[in-house]
């Protein structure tokens, strides 16, 4: 099997696995137990807080364990809205952010915020007049995320950071793609709060960090047993949270040496997809996740083709409608002006460090045929034909 | 969401697919805008029996796989048999659809009726009668929003 799906998910790393394994069964205790088996998971709790503040440039009393990316997302908007409502009820964001973020926007809509959602241009960059344009005398929040999932674009996060804090507006970055895979550090990038997820760089899944800026007062997210400086009450995923650190830990001392490797394999795929003919990357050529290759191919759907891919054993995923399950295309891909005919064709092939050139020459061996195969049978591609001749 | 093993089948290996050169009905739904286009060709005797048919499609895994059932359905079958083919059987024999992917069966029924719609057409008989719509309806387009 090739996994090429890594921005969906990744396998939980050797290094987290066997951090985790004790805090499952021996180390069991309940990290507020006063007795040894409670302050030894107090302690692998204070040291996992320790390691995922120091991989990000923020002190360990700034970091807030959480549920998941979604989870952290959710936490810093409606805690912002919260915490800020009495000075306005304005908050910029973009119309490419994870559904996490969006509905999350949508939700607060509702309660009477108004939300702007900034346009990208065609490689699915934000600009910073348009950030600057959109602030107003009521705006309490700007969030925008380091990088994209579905297209792999990186954002100008510090620039945004500094004239977020000129002009005195809370701010949010979601870097649930971005953390593990380029730097990320809250202290160059300005930000108040900070999202990241566990399983996006070998940690296991269900767990995540909120990064807030201290003097930041976030309202609570869960009231419970005074867990998380009593703000996200409930007894800690210790073993997950262990594992998250460790990965972490491990991705980041492996930062430059992976980065490189990976935008290589990445770099090789692309040069490869690219010589099937009406095909296109989407996103910045340049400033991208190293592991995210996204494309279109035109006159075939991208369901059909993750499901031919996946009879060859290559895991794969893609933004049309019919495998979201409804009718309109990604939002990502029609917020960089994609033709909706065009983008049911998208296909995103995320690589990471463990995979190998025999994998991508696998892809480019076995792709191209599957596209070749869907377009055949394919009436649009006909016409594409009787187009060409 | 799940497809069943008959959906998967018929995707890896679908019925049917192609061209008939010398078809005497050709009919195609949907659009490219929404994701599925359906296009069927069909060889009809003098008997009204479909002697042979053939599809193409642009579309999701259920697209193809309800194109390739509903081949198989309507193969030899007189063209009145065809017509009263429904997009529920097609589901069902495929041992069912996922509810949002049940607008593939509705496709694959109207293609046929669309291609037969066709058929009578090219015999200078009028089809809405007999196919129960003029197939120029909004289903057949599913324009987008
Ligand atoms: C950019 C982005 N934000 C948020 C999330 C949600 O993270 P989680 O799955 O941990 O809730 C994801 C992952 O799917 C993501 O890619």
């Amino acid at each position: 099997m090739v996994y090429a799906d890594h921005a969906a998910t990744t396998a939980v790393s050797d290094k987290a696995l066997a951090a985790m394994l004790p805090y499952l069964k021996e180390q069991y205790g309940n990290p507020s137990g006063i007795y040894r088996l409670g302050r030894a998971a107090r302690q692998a709790l204070d040291q996992a807080r320790e390691t995922v503040a120091k991989a990000i440039g923020a002190q360990a009393n700034e970091i807030y364990f959480t549920g998941g990316g979604s989870e952290a997302d959710n936490w810093a908007l409606k805690g912002a809205a919260e915490l800020k409502k009495e000075k306005g009820r304005h908050i910029i964001t973009t119309q490419i952010e994870h559904h996490a973020l969006l509905n999350t926007a949508h939700y607060l809509e509702e309660q009477g915020f108004e939300v702007t959602y900034l346009p990208v241009d065609q490689l699915g960059r934000i600009s910073l007049k348009a950030v600057e344009n959109a602030i107003r005398e009521d705006t309490i929040l700007i969030s925008v995320m380091t990088a994209n999932n579905e297209i792999g674009t990186i954002q100008p996060i510090a620039e945004i950071g500094a004239l977020a804090r000129e002009k005195g507006i809370l701010f949010h970055t979601d870097a649930v793609q971005a953390v593990g895979h380029i730097p990320v550090n809250v202290e160059e990038m300005q930000v108040d709060f900070l999202s990241l997820s566990g399983h996006k760089f070998g940690g296991p899944k269900g767990v995540g960090v909120l990064y807030v800026r201290k003097g930041v007062r976030l309202p609570a997210l869960i009231q419970g047993g005074g867990q998380e400086k009593g703000i996200r009450g409930g007894t800690e995923n210790v073993a997950g949270f262990v594992g998250m650190a460790a990965a972490l830990e491990e991705a980041v001392s492996n930062l430059a040496e992976n980065e490189a490797k990976v935008a290589a394999l990445r770099e090789r795929l692309v040069d490869g997809l690219l010589k099937i003919p009406f095909s296109a990357l989407t996103g910045d050529p340049i400033n991208r996740l190293p592991g995210i290759a996204s494309f279109v191919f035109e006159c075939v759907e991208g369901e059909s083709m993750v499901m031919m891919l996946d009879a060859k054993g290559i895991c794969a995923s893609s933004g049309s409608a019919c495998s979201s399950g409804s009718l309109d295309p990604s939002h990502v891909l029609m917020a960089i002006g994609l033709l909706h005919e065009v983008s049911h064709g998208s296909l995103r092939l995320s690589l990471g460090a463990d995979n190998t050139e025999e994998d991508v020459d696998y892809i480019l061996e076995q792709l191209p045929s599957v596209i070749a195969r869907l377009r055949e049978m394919s009436p649009l591609w006909e016409e594409k034909q009787k187009e060409v001749q | 969401m799940m497809y069943s093993e008959k959906v998967m089948d018929h995707f890896s290996n679908p019925r049917n697919v192609g061209e008939i050169a010398d078809a005497n009905a050709v009919g195609q739904v949907g659009n490219a805008k929404c994701g599925d286009i359906m296009k069927i060709y069909m060889k009809i005797d003098e008997n009204e029996v479909i002697e042979d048919v053939k599809f193409k499609t642009f579309g999701c895994g259920a697209a193809v796989a309800t194109s390739s059932m509903a081949t198989e359905m309507v193969k030899g079958k007189t063209v009145k048999e065809a017509l009263a083919l429904t997009n529920q059987a097609v589901a069902e024999a495929l041992d069912g659809l996922p509810p949002v992917k049940m607008h593939c069966s509705v496709l694959a029924e109207e293609a046929v009726k669309a291609a037969i719609g066709d058929y009578y057409t090219r015999q200078g008989v009028d089809p809405e009668p007999i196919v129960g719509c003029n197939l120029d309806c909004e289903a057949c387009h599913r324009t987008h929003e």
